[in-house]
């Protein structure tokens, strides 16, 4: 789950991260007012989850209230990348000396936190980082030992910081550090951190996304997630913990587990269908879950055929079976499907949609070419 | 022979007394395995499963009572980075954890912590071990294999048994099958089960099942390519999905491969695994 830039920052500030004066705000009117509080210039920064926000035209700087004003109307009322802007934020403008990348995300390979820094920071360090690897930094923490001081001090002085800000930047980055473990984030990263004419530390911009599985601990945070910015189908999903994803293809799929869902995608690929979306039912889901899925995929227009295919283990294809009637009782539907099972209670579940206009496969492969032929019209 | 399970497995459930430990413990059980106790604070000196396995309030004296060498684990996602801690901390070798949605960072530790004490993990969100006829430790249905000569080494869950079924009406038997689970730190790993693979006399030839996210499968055919003589059948799951979420500019400048299931399948390729295209292809090749 990602965060806006405004949620992100404020969880910075509470570890001790300094950020600019600002509020958000969700009306120009607002946005004014704001404006004539923080006094002098500010920056008017749209809140969506994407990137590129400012090559968008999604982030304006303001020299007077009225200007700030007349940037949000604009703002508000753009679009990036498919998402409406709903909400801006207005910082104090920074006078801005440079420009300095610091992030922390998960290793993988190393199964370790760790931290990158490099000296050229702003919009295009990606570039960077394939151009002049040499400029970016990394330091892997042992995360029973956490972000030393040491070793924030060092990335200090590999990234060549003044030295009257190392200090400055060890909090900086410890504050950091305490912000990623504190919210079970899997990146949290300042973009830029400059160093102001004045001579400080400021985060300009901050991005944090959270570990989904650690929600639990935080409700808090959980309750900061943005639905507007989703699409409502993976909202609906996620509320009867089904894993969605939509796509552009004709035929619907429903799998259980991820790895199967996306060999089934696969497939159908393969024998020249193209799937309408991803969908894990997980393990051992019941007959609710199962007709919750069912609308879920029936409710994409694109859809011609729905394509089950169910393994069992965990999961029951009897329960499977259940749902798939209960969804067809209460929703009765023209889209033909294909369904395959097998596994735990194959012969019960079978047994159950017998009466049920549904075409059978024994195989994966017999699945997919059926799914095909009656999305494209022909018979299975 | 096999790896990692077989007859003399003696196993130790944790969360035999929930919903899901309950039920596949009786699986198990069914299947011929010892289950020689079961955990399940605050339960203590009751007997479960029709009188058949003791419970301890603690792992470690279950451990100490019954001679357990290995545990598996099917606590929920809260308590499930805990309960690894508890079997590696009272000495368990061989650490099963079937459990989804143990948080990253927590996993981050669990692991680094079980590194420096020698303990071996298989997991977490993942199907489990199974060494056909003679063990079965996790969730894999056990009648969907036969023995064989064949390693099954998988990322995902009900991909495997898709392809432990295809080798299994081909004729086709299974060493032992290790499910290593999705999430993103793990224990076990492809290159850890591979070498495991290569010294086992039973073991022939191998069927490795990839998905994709991060670069496992890449450093997986590095080390054939370097270590491996039996030879490897690989299928990677995912050619057809949305490129990953991008996870901001850090993401972009740690993760080493593309995470990708064509570079993968090219990966494996040039180490001369044969990549099937679709599941139910893979016994065709192994045949």
């Amino acid at each position: 789950m990602k965060l806006h830039e405004y949620q992100s920052k404020q969880l910075f500030a509470q570890q001790g991260v300094p950020i600019p004066r600002g509020r958000v705000a969700s009306t120009a009117g607002q946005v004014k007012n704001i404006a004539q509080e923080l006094g002098g210039r500010v920056v008017v920064k749209a809140q969506v989850l994407v990137g590129g926000r400012g090559k968008a035209g999604g982030i304006r700087l303001a020299t007077s209230p009225e200007e700030a004003e007349e940037a949000a109307t604009q703002i508000l009322a753009m679009q990036i990348k498919g998402l409406p802007v709903r909400k801006v934020l207005v910082d104090q403008a920074a006078d801005i000396e440079t420009e300095i990348y610091l992030g922390i995300t998960n290793d993988r390979g190393a199964r370790c936190p760790v931290v990158i820094a490099s000296a050229e920071g702003g919009v295009e360090i990606e570039q960077v980082a394939r151009q002049t690897p040499e400029k970016i930094v990394k330091v892997t923490i042992d995360p029973l030992m956490g972000l030393r001081e040491y070793q924030a001090r060092n990335i200090a002085a590999s990234i060549e910081l003044p030295r009257e800000l190392w200090n400055d930047f060890t909090q900086i980055a410890r504050g950091l550090y305490d912000a990623y473990c504190r919210s079970d984030a899997n990146l949290a990263e300042i973009n830029p951190l400059v160093i102001t004419r004045d001579r400080r530390l400021i985060a300009l911009d901050g991005k944090i996304v959270l570990d989904d599985n650690g929600l639990y601990r935080h409700p808090d945070l959980a309750e900061m997630r943005d639905l507007d910015e989703e699409a409502p189908a993976e909202s609906e999903a996620r509320k009867y913990g089904l894993s969605y994803v939509k796509l552009d293809g004709q035929i619907g799929c429903m799998v259980n587990g991820a790895g199967l869902a996306m060999a089934t995608m696969d497939i159908i690929k393969l024998h020249g269908g193209e799937p309408a979306n991803f969908l894990d039912i997980g393990g051992g889901a019941g007959a609710d879950k199962v007709a919750a899925a069912l609308e879920i995929i029936l409710g994409d227009a694109n859809v011609k055929v729905v394509l089950i295919n169910i393994f069992g283990g965990i999961t029951r294809c009897d329960e499977v079976a259940r749902g798939l009637l209960e969804a067809l009782a209460e929703k009765p539907t023209s889209v033909p499907m294909v369904i395959r099972l097998v596994g735990t209670n194959e012969a019960e579940g079978r047994q159950l949609l017998a009466d049920a206009a549904m075409i059978t496969a024994t195989s994966l492969v017999d699945a997919a070419q059926k799914a095909v032929a009656v999305a494209e019209g022909r018979k299975p | 022979m096999s790896i990692l399970v077989d007859k003399n497995t003696r196993l130790l459930v944790q969360g035999i007394t929930g919903r899901e430990g309950h039920f596949h413990s009786a699986q198990i059980l069914a299947y011929g395995t010892k289950i020689v106790s079961g955990v399940r604070p605050g339960k203590g000196g009751e007997w479960v499963l029709d009188g058949k396995v003791p419970v301890f309030d603690t792992v470690s004296s279950a451990v100490e009572a019954t001679g357990a060498n290995c545990g598996l684990i099917f606590v929920p996602a809260m308590g499930a980075a805990d309960a690894i801690l508890e079997q590696a901390d009272a000495g368990l070798p061989l650490v099963v954890c079937i459990t989804e949605g143990i948080p990253v960072q927590d996993m981050m530790r669990v692991r680094r912590y079980l590194d420096q004490k020698g303990t071996r993990l298989v997991g977490p969100n993942c199907p489990g071990l199974l060494t056909p006829g003679e063990a079965k430790v996790g969730i894999i249905p056990g009648h969907i294999a036969i023995p064989g000569d064949v390693g099954v080494v998988s990322r995902s869950g009900t991909l495997t048994y898709e392809v432990l079924y295809a080798l299994k009406q081909r004729g086709i038997g299974a060493s032992t099958c290790v499910g290593i689970g999705g999430d993103p730190i793990n224990g076990t790993s492809f290159i850890d089960t591979l070498a495991l693979f290569e010294e086992d006399p039973q073991t022939e030839r191998i069927v490795l099942i990839g998905e994709i996210g991060g670069s496992d499968e890449e450093k997986a055919a590095e080390y054939i390519a370097d270590h491996m003589t039996k030879p490897v059948v690989a299928f990677v799951a995912g050619l057809t999905a949305p490129p990953g979420k991008r996870m901001g500019h850090a993401g972009a400048i740690i993760e080493g491969g593309s995470g990708l299931a064509a570079d993968k399948i090219a990966a494996l390729e040039a180490a001369r695994v044969r990549v099937a295209r679709h599941p139910e292809e893979i016994a065709e090749l192994v045949a």
